[in-house]
This record gives C-alpha cells, sequence and structure tokens, in this order.
C-alpha cells in the first residue's frame, strides 16, 4: 500500500489521535500525518468527520474512520497479519473493551475536569476520583497481564494503547496540581507499566514531552480565563 | 451449551439490558433471567459488577461481562449463528460509529429529556431530534441498519422503537414525530414486526410506572 493511501488527520496533544498512530506503527504501516490547524478547522476534517468535526480521523483509500477506538479495531481488522491489538479471547476482549470504555466514559472526563475544578474542595473530591480509578486499573492490570509486561501480556495491546496515551496528560495535572496521582505506593505495576509502555518502540516517537504540554495546557486555560466573561 | 451456562443479569424496564436479550434469542442461545430489583439491588450484582454496579451483567461460564455494547460483541463472537456484526472492517467501523453516536447523543439527550421540565427538558428535546435527524439520514433507503437482517446497529438502536414512546408520555413531549422522522418510523415497523423481537418485550404499563417514578424523584412537581 503506497503511502499516501493512508491518511490520517490529528493534532499532536491529542490522546485520542496517539491511539491511532500507535495502532498503525504496531503494524507498521506507513501513513501521511496531518497536522489539522483548527483555528480555522480544515476542509478535510470538516468533509471526513460532519458529524463530530474532531480529530483524528483515519483516511485508508479515501474512506473516513473516525473515533480513536474504532480506528484501533479498524487497523487490528485491516491490517490482520501484523501483531494483534486486541486479544484473541472473546472473554479477553470484552475485559478490554470493558475498560476502555470506562477511561473514556469515566476515567479521562473525570482527570480532564480536575484542571478546570472550581476551588480545592472540587479539586480534591476530583483527584481522589481519579485515584480511585487508579486503583481499579492497577487491579485490572494485574489479572489481564498474568504476570506479563503490559495489559495485552508479552505485547502492548488495546487497553495498554487507550489508556497509556492519557499518560501525558496525567503527569500534566499532576505537575499542575502538585499531586502525585501515578503512585509507586498505591499503583506500583502501573508505574512500572508506565516507563515500559513509554518506552515502547510504538510509542516513544508519538508520545508528546510533558513539558511541551505543560505548556499547551497553560496556553489553553489562558484561553478559556479570556474568554469566559466574570 | 445448556442454559445453565448463560445467565443474564437484569431488569425488566432496562432497555440496555433488552439488547442483550435480543442478541441471545436472534442467535437462539438459551439463558437463564434474573431480574434484579433496581431499588435493592442484590450483593450478588454488586460482585459481578463492582465499577459500575449495573445491569446487564451477563455472565457465562462464571464469567461476568457488564457493559451492554460490550456485551453484544462478545455474544457475536462467542456465538457465530446469526453474525450481528458486518464482515467487512469498514462497515464494522462504520456500526460502532453510529452505535456510539445514538449511546452519546441520543440516549443520553432523550433521558435527560424524560427526567426534566421546562428550559432543560426543551433543550434536551431539541437534542435529541438533532440526534435523530443524522440517524434518519443512516437508515434512509434501508430496511434495517444491518441491510435486509436487523443486526448490531438494528439491536443497539432498537430501543427508540419501544422506549421513545413511553418516555414521550412519562415526560409529555415529543422526539420522534412520524412527518418529521418517516424512515425511522418505517424502519421501527419493520423491526417490531419482527416475532423475536416483539416477543420479548417488556410489558408497557409496569414500564410507564417504572419511568414516573424515576421522573418524580428527580422533578417532584
Amino acid at each position: 500500500m503506497t503511502k499516501s493511501e493512508v491518511k490520517l488527520l490529528g493534532a499532536w496533544p491529542s490522546p485520542f489521535v496517539m491511539r491511532a498512530r500507535i495502532a498503525l506503527n504496531i503494524k507498521s504501516v506507513s501513513y501521511e500525518f496531518l497536522e489539522e490547524t483548527f483555528q480555522p478547522k480544515s476542509p478535510l476534517l470538516l468533509d471526513s468527520n460532519p458529524v463530530y468535526k474532531k480529530v483524528p480521523v483515519l483516511i485508508n483509500q479515501d474512506k473516513p474512520i473516525c473515533e480513536s477506538l474504532i480506528i484501533v479495531q479498524y487497523v487490528d481488522d485491516v491490517w490482520s497479519s501484523g501483531p494483534s491489538i486486541l486479544p484473541s479471547e472473546p472473554y479477553d476482549r470484552a475485559i478490554a473493551r470493558f475498560w476502555a470504555t470506562y477511561l473514556d466514559d469515566k476515567w479521562y472526563p473525570t482527570l480532564r475536569s480536575v484542571r478546570g475544578a472550581k476551588g480545592e474542595d472540587d479539586r480534591k473530591k476530583l483527584i481522589t476520583e481519579v485515584g480511585e480509578g487508579l486503583t481499579l486499573l492497577e487491579d485490572a492490570l494485574n489479572k489481564t497481564s498474568r504476570g506479563k509486561d503490559f495489559f495485552g501480556g508479552d505485547q502492548i495491546g488495546y487497553l495498554d494503547i487507550a489508556f497509556g496515551c492519557f499518560l501525558g496528560w496525567l503527569r500534566v495535572t499532576e505537575s499542575l496540581t502538585g499531586v502525585k496521582l501515578l503512585d509507586q505506593v498505591k499503583t506500583p505495576c502501573l508505574v512500572k507499566w508506565a516507563e515500559r509502555f513509554c518506552a515502547h518502540g510504538a510509542v516513544k516517537d508519538v508520545m508528546p514531552q510533558t513539558e511541551k504540554l505543560v505548556e499547551f495546557a497553560k496556553m489553553l486555560m489562558a484561553k478559556m480565563a479570556a474568554s469566559t466573561p466574570n | 451449551m445448556g442454559s445453565e451456562d448463560v445467565k443474564l443479569f437484569n431488569f425488566h424496564a432496562s432497555p440496555f439490558g433488552q439488547r442483550v436479550i435480543w442478541a441471545l434469542k436472534l442467535k437462539g442461545v438459551d439463558y437463564e433471567c434474573i431480574e434484579e430489583d433496581i431499588f435493592n439491588k442484590s450483593n450478588l450484582l454488586l460482585e459481578l459488577n463492582p465499577v459500575h454496579k449495573k445491569v446487564p451483567v451477563l455472565v457465562h461460564c462464571n464469567k461476568p461481562i457488564a457493559e451492554s455494547l460490550v456485551i453484544l460483541e462478545y455474544i457475536d463472537e462467542t456465538w457465530k449463528q446469526y453474525p450481528l456484526m458486518p464482515q467487512n472492517p469498514y462497515q464494522r467501523a462504520h456500526a460502532r460509529f453510529w452505535a456510539n453516536f445514538a449511546e452519546h447523543k441520543l440516549l443520553v439527550a432523550a433521558r435527560i429529556a424524560r427526567l426534566s421540565s421546562e428550559e432543560e427538558q426543551e433543550k434536551a428535546v431539541n437534542e435529541a431530534r438533532e440526534a435523530m435527524e443524522k440517524i434518519e439520514e443512516e437508515i434512509k433507503g434501508k430496511k434495517f441498519f444491518g441491510g435486509d437482517k436487523i443486526g448490531y446497529l438494528d439491536i443497539v438502536i432498537g430501543w427508540i422503537s419501544y422506549w421513545i414512546p413511553v418516555w414521550e408520555e412519562v415526560g409529555s413531549m415529543k422526539i420522534l414525530d412520524p412527518l418529521k422522522f418517516p424512515a425511522i418510523n418505517a424502519w421501527i415497523t419493520n423491526f417490531l414486526s419482527h416475532p423475536t423481537i416483539n416477543d420479548t418485550l417488556p410489558q408497557r404499563d409496569k414500564m410507564v410506572v417504572y419511568y414516573h417514578s424515576r421522573r418524580k424523584e428527580v422533578s417532584p412537581s
């Protein structure tokens, strides 16, 4: 498949875009990465994702696929000769999908809202919730890894990708709040897993540096503050 | 495989549990249905789904699976007869996209609408209608979302055929106007005509009582 047949429309700070990139990297797919401009949103974005107008969008032979977890599963389906991303057993696949849904529907929205928390009490409550979620994920890692390095076992898989993409923003939140969320005492296995994940060949070139993300977050927060009437 | 291998923990009025029932029935899989009291959840349910503490939970060979969309894909991967997901990867992605959309945009808005009143309800009804418009475009020209046969997306969206009219009654509102959504209404007729779909529907009057009680909790007026 020639390079231009597979395109990924994305943005460097987005954890969701990272998921798609990791999946493509695992399968050694050559693709063209198009950094979305956003202001205004490009015609390609509006055309290929008219429903949500969001990144990532994978475009394969002119067909757009949207929503990061759907893209990851699509990549796994299409490039089936490469290493598997989803587990092979239906029950293990269900567990991986369950936790990925939890991450998107509950855990990450809570993490995001820490930055916009109104007041110390609210912030503390949200940080506690993030921590409780991490404890659940520590337990999930122990169960699904079966003693191996990743949620997916020997190799990174669907749940590693679904969760690992948030590590950058998790570190940003730690930096901005001064609170250690991924904790050696409470979540020792996750701490080790995070190091291994970030060092992985399919991940390291697409994981943004925390310092760059912190600057980006501060810029976003300043913009929000400027546009919110007092 | 005997019915003792498959158990479904459900609540009669749950649209999420109904999806699982439809999938199991279409595939001819025997199962035991355990009705949970939503207002007094069993310890067993809390053990089986400690993260969300909700129904439905499918238990297969003593292994629990929660979250209806996850359960649907599990069922489809485990029992190969009557395939629910499309075979083609792009069409699979397409079905998952619209399932996700209906869940996050339509269901969420419709739920808020059935629980709220006045301004908040009007806003939610409008959001639900906007989502419905996109779904109308999707079903145009097709008998079912799955094509000629009922498939994954029909089962995921199927709740609107029976739950929306109940929610409209409970919330004194209108979301699914037949004049505005002729394709969806035609699909609803086709969908509910299927004996497997129709034979398993919960009792409407019991559902109405339940949803009225939920609304009263939130908007006591």
